[in-house]
């Protein structure tokens, strides 16, 4: 029904704009409507609504076949700048403009109830970066995707250094240079060294690789994509992430679980599936590395995590841990591991998204950072400490929470491919979640009290994660509209 | 005068024009309208080399007989594809950074004076032109030297503010010497040899006396002394000190146009006058040109991340970036050519600006401009930051800047070649460039609270023109078309042989 109406009111075309430009729009307003915090507050939700409303027609279109192009301008022969939404990239699109709606609510009230300054340059910057990040997901071509890989780098650097201390500049400096240092030296010369061998960029579904080049140079290449798309977080590459945590909560909510790393495995996944394509890689075992590497981040990552007192390290260590999960779907090269790869994204951003929202409701709340100062804490904040839990659960992979789904998909092409070892590593990693995720729940619901906590009432800061461990709850039941859209993605 | 004859004489237009306005504007006691002779004179040259490039887009030459004396005994001004974008590019940023001179130059030097700077920048502009234009072998050492000495006289002139720059021009001043002195020598072995001083004379005669050992330490001479004039490593010294301590205006002149003459003679003399001497121009192009640059960016490079003072910086940062444009001369294949081409507009339209944008902080501060004066700028002069910030983007080529079109056209020519070493180390600087860009961003937009109570207003005149490369930046970040077409057609025509 709401598609129908969709369907009425706007063109594809028009649905691309309103998805690319509205982000922008609101960078533009922000500043403009400064003198009045509440408007300038207000344009945020409006415009990640009205942007998810573009998303939603834009994927309705998708699913239907029809086609979803946008053409902007021409770069060179044969290399143009244009927006092309496959159903890969739509799923990103509604994952990234849904959760942005929540994202925007939940920063009015961080920023407001933290008293953070420059909310204005904030806010502005916030929406810039999703816009990178729509741009990233209807992107028609590797060049493009890789303009806004980058964009959206710089686009973020604002937000991880708000705090403007040493602290946050070191955290910047890290963040700029494993990113950039990465895409430039070797995701910028895979680019073109696939333009260079197939004249084309395009994502053609099957990949544009096969017969073009040998194994051996595969598997070169991937390793390039792998290292060079930073983003992804694969080991070692990765210490970008817990560093970028310096930044306020939204900005490590929605931007680095959601927006920054799903881009990073989005690419990723692109480039295989699109690039590559799935079945020339499992011929050739180009990718059996990264099944290894990929594992041994998910491991790692886990016992890492195991290790932090600090609620937001934790989580980025598990983000790192979940990110080559997708990694993994892709490094199997069966088309099932690939769409439950495609389904991990969807299912860990609202699994995630729910954890930082809370760790950042909590620190607005009762200004605690640390697990260990939690005790005693979840009869007072029922709410947060309950959509905590099911957010933990939906990462850890139990039903009924989205995230299982993703994790039986991939073990079914684990198994598909012969890969048994794979099966070990996933269970083991679910069991290392179990314990580091619950651990928070655990002391704030088992132990007593230590000491008097004020709490302070943000309800804008508790709604958001609400909503979306009810989602990931939903996600468990309505799988079929997201596993819809993966079926489409070989063509 | 038909229609025909006028564009038979274009070519003539963009020397003489600037060259006879020189006198007049250093005789102008009004500074003001001095100026604005100047600002004519650099309008009418650019919209001549408009012309030209229209005319010779296509692939066709344009010849002019200077006195109408043919060729091989008169001198001959050639424009073809390579020539009129090279002249484009310098007309273009010299009307552009006159528009910025005003308000600049102003604040820079004594008022006696501006009437003579203005004279010198004409004759600068002019000279640089008239490098480019020339097919004749010594009249380019002439244009060579009336450049030279205008530039080094622009750069004294900003003694009455800082008295370094009198050292740096009398550096300028011998360095620059010796390489045109080397160049002449040059010149005079190959005249012995050949009789001829007309490039494509030249290029005719030489296959037949290719196996002389006079035509090889002929070759060697001009060479040499060309890379003195272009700044390439080793032989730049002279330009860090020389950009650094010029009037801020003056800086962003040469750092936008003064090299990328004479690396465009560089590409003449090996891919047009000793285009029939495949063996000699191969091993310089491995064994001197590719190394020298591959150098030349890394010293670069290093030496911006560890300097302070910000137009130093961004001088080191020219030497890197004369090094990526003379290592696609050095790979010599048709691709490359055009990424040298498309890096002689960008780096021209970045460097400008950022030389601008450092000028407008001058003009603030009243005091050099470092990185650790700049500290919370970005709030106090957002217009002129911004552009800053767009400009050095560029530089270290992030995408929908013209920056990336460089690096993207560089990298896909290297990777073409099979050059895989190459391309490893191009991107390694490239990534390297990004420290010292990013040590002055992640200060600029900091708190300063010493900077709380003084009123910083930004001039018009200042941030107009330094907005008009900024957007150029750009633009041809989005669309490039104009650009890589241009620097194609130029590929060819210089390259013809490859």
């Amino acid at each position: 029904m709401i598609m129908a109406f969709l369907s009425s009111m706007m063109s594809v075309q028009t649905g691309m704009l309103i998805g690319l430009l509205t982000p922008l729009v609101v960078a533009l307003l922000v500043p403009i409507l400064a003198v009045r915090s509440n408007w300038r507050d207000a344009i945020g939700p409006i415009g990640a609504v009205v942007t998810l409303a573009g998303a939603i027609r834009v994927a309705g279109a998708v699913f239907n076949g029809e086609d979803a192009t946008l053409f902007i301008v021409s770069f060179a022969k044969g290399l143009d700048f244009v927006f092309t939404v496959n159903p890969l990239g739509a799923i990103f699109g509604l994952v990234a403009s849904g959760l942005w709606i929540l994202a925007a609510i939940y920063s009015v009230g961080y920023m407001r109830g933290n008293h953070e300054h420059h909310q204005t340059r904030f806010a502005a910057f916030y929406a810039v970066a999703v816009h990178a990040a729509m741009a990233i997901a209807w992107s028609g071509n590797l060049m493009v995707l890789f303009i806004f890989y980058e964009i959206l780098t710089f686009s973020t650097y604002p937000l991880v250094t708000h705090k403007d201390s040493r602290l946050a500049r070191n955290a910047g400096r890290l963040y700029m240079g494993i990113l950039v240092g990465s895409s430039v030296m070797l995701l910028l010369p895979a680019v073109i060294f696939v333009w260079v061998t197939t004249g084309s960029l395009d994502f053609v579904p099957g990949g544009i690789l096969a017969g073009k080049i040998s194994g051996t140079t595969a598997s070169w290449l991937l390793a390039l994509f792998v290292f060079g798309i930073g983003k992804a977080a694969v080991m070692p590459m990765h210490r970008w992430l817990p560093a970028a945590m310096v930044a306020p909560t939204p900005v490590s909510a929605l931007l680095h679980a959601v927006a920054v790393v799903k881009a990073g495995v989005f690419t990723l996944l692109s480039v295989v599936v699109y690039i590559f394509g799935i079945d020339f890689l499992a011929e050739t075992g180009a990718s059996d590395w990264l099944v290894w590497l990929a594992s041994f981040t998910i491991l790692a990552a886990s016992l890492v995590a195991m290790t932090k007192d600090d609620l937001k390290a934790r989580l980025a260590y598990s983000t790192i841990s979940q990110l080559s999960y997708i990694v993994l779907g892709a490094a199997i090269a069966s088309q099932i591991a690939a769409q439950g790869a495609a389904l991990h994204i969807v299912m860990h951003a609202a699994g995630k998204i729910t954890l930082f929202f809370c760790a950042g409701a909590i620190y607005v709340r009762a200004h605690l950072t640390k697990i260990s100062q939690l005790d005693g804490l979840g009869r007072e904040m029922p709410y947060l400490f309950g959509a905590f839990f099911l957010g933990a659960l939906s990462i850890i992979g139990i039903p009924p929470l989205g995230g299982s789904w993703s994790k039986f998909y991939m073990m079914v092409g684990a198994a598909d491919r012969g890969l048994i070892f794979v099966l070990f590593v996933l269970g083991l990693s679910s069991l290392l979640n179990i314990y580091y995720l619950l651990e928070p729940l655990q002391r704030a619901f088992f132990r007593p009290p230590s000491g008097d906590v004020k709490i302070e009432k943000h309800p804008l800061t508790v709604i958001p994660p609400v909503v979306t461990a009810a989602l990931s709850v939903a996600l468990f039941f309505f799988v079929d509209i997201f596993a819809g859209f993966t079926r489409l993605m070989f063509g | 005068m038909t229609l025909f004859a006028f564009f038979n004489n274009l070519p003539s237009l963009l020397v003489v024009v600037p060259l006879m306005m020189a006198p007049i504007a250093a005789l102008i006691p009004i500074s003001q309208l001095a100026w604005a002779a100047t600002l004519l004179a650099t309008a009418v040259s650019f919209i001549a080399a408009v012309l030209l490039h229209m005319l010779t887009g296509a692939g066709a030459r344009v010849t002019y007989y200077l006195g109408n004396w043919a060729p091989p005994w008169g001198i001959e001004f050639v424009v073809d594809s390579a020539t009129s974008f090279v002249l484009m590019v310098i007309t273009a940023l010299g009307f552009v950074v006159t528009l910025f001179a005003r308000r600049s130059l102003a604040s820079e030097i004594n008022n006696g004076d501006l009437g003579k700077a203005y004279g010198a920048w004409l004759l600068a502009i002019g000279g640089l032109s008239g490098l480019v234009l020339t097919a004749d072998a010594f009249n380019l050492f002439v244009f060579l030297e009336i450049s030279a000495l205008a530039s080094i006289t622009l750069i004294a002139l900003g003694a009455g503010r800082v008295r370094r720059s009198l050292i740096a021009a009398y550096n300028y001043l011998i360095i620059g010497a010796v390489g045109a002195t080397f160049y002449v020598i040059g010149v005079g072995f190959i005249y012995a040899m050949t009789g001829s001083l007309n490039m494509a004379d030249l290029a005719e005669r030489l296959p037949d006396v290719a196996n002389s050992t006079v035509i090889y330490v002929g070759f060697g001479f001009m060479v040499a002394g060309i890379l003195v004039k272009a700044a390439v490593f080793p032989v730049h010294i002279w330009l860090p000190s020389a950009y650094s301590y010029a009037p801020s205006a003056v800086s962003t002149l040469l750092a936008a146009i003064a090299t990328k003459a004479a690396i465009y003679v560089l590409a003449r003399i090996v891919f047009t006058i000793f285009a029939g001497v495949p063996d000699l121009t191969i091993a310089a192009m491995n064994w001197v040109i590719i190394p020298l640059s591959l150098a030349g960016i890394f010293t670069g490079t290093i030496l911006a991340i560890y300097e302070s003072d910000i137009k130093k910086l961004l001088a080191h940062s020219s030497v890197a970036q004369i090094g990526y444009i003379t290592l696609g001369i050095g790979v010599a294949t048709t691709q490359s050519l055009t990424a040298s081409f498309i890096h002689i507009g960008n780096h021209a339209l970045m460097k400008g600006g950022l030389f601008m944008a450092v000028g407008g902080f001058f003009y603030a501060l009243g005091q050099r401009v470092t990185v650790y004066n700049i500290v919370g700028m970005g709030r106090r002069m957002p217009i002129t930051a911004t552009a800053f910030l767009i400009c050095g983007l560029s530089l270290i080529g992030l995408p929908l800047t013209a920056g990336f079109i460089s690096k993207l056209y560089l990298v896909r020519a290297l990777l073409d070649d099979q050059a895989l070493v190459i391309v490893g180390l191009v991107l390694l600087s490239s990534a390297l460039s990004l420290i010292y860009l990013w040590k002055i961003v992640e200060v600029m937009w900091s708190n300063n609270p010493a900077y709380n109570d003084r009123d910083f207003t930004e001039q018009p005149a200042l941030y107009i023109p330094l907005w008009m490369l900024a957007g150029a930046n750009i633009w041809f970040g989005i669309d490039s078309s104009f650009i890589v077409k241009g620097a194609e057609a130029a590929a060819r025509a210089l390259g013809g042989g490859l």
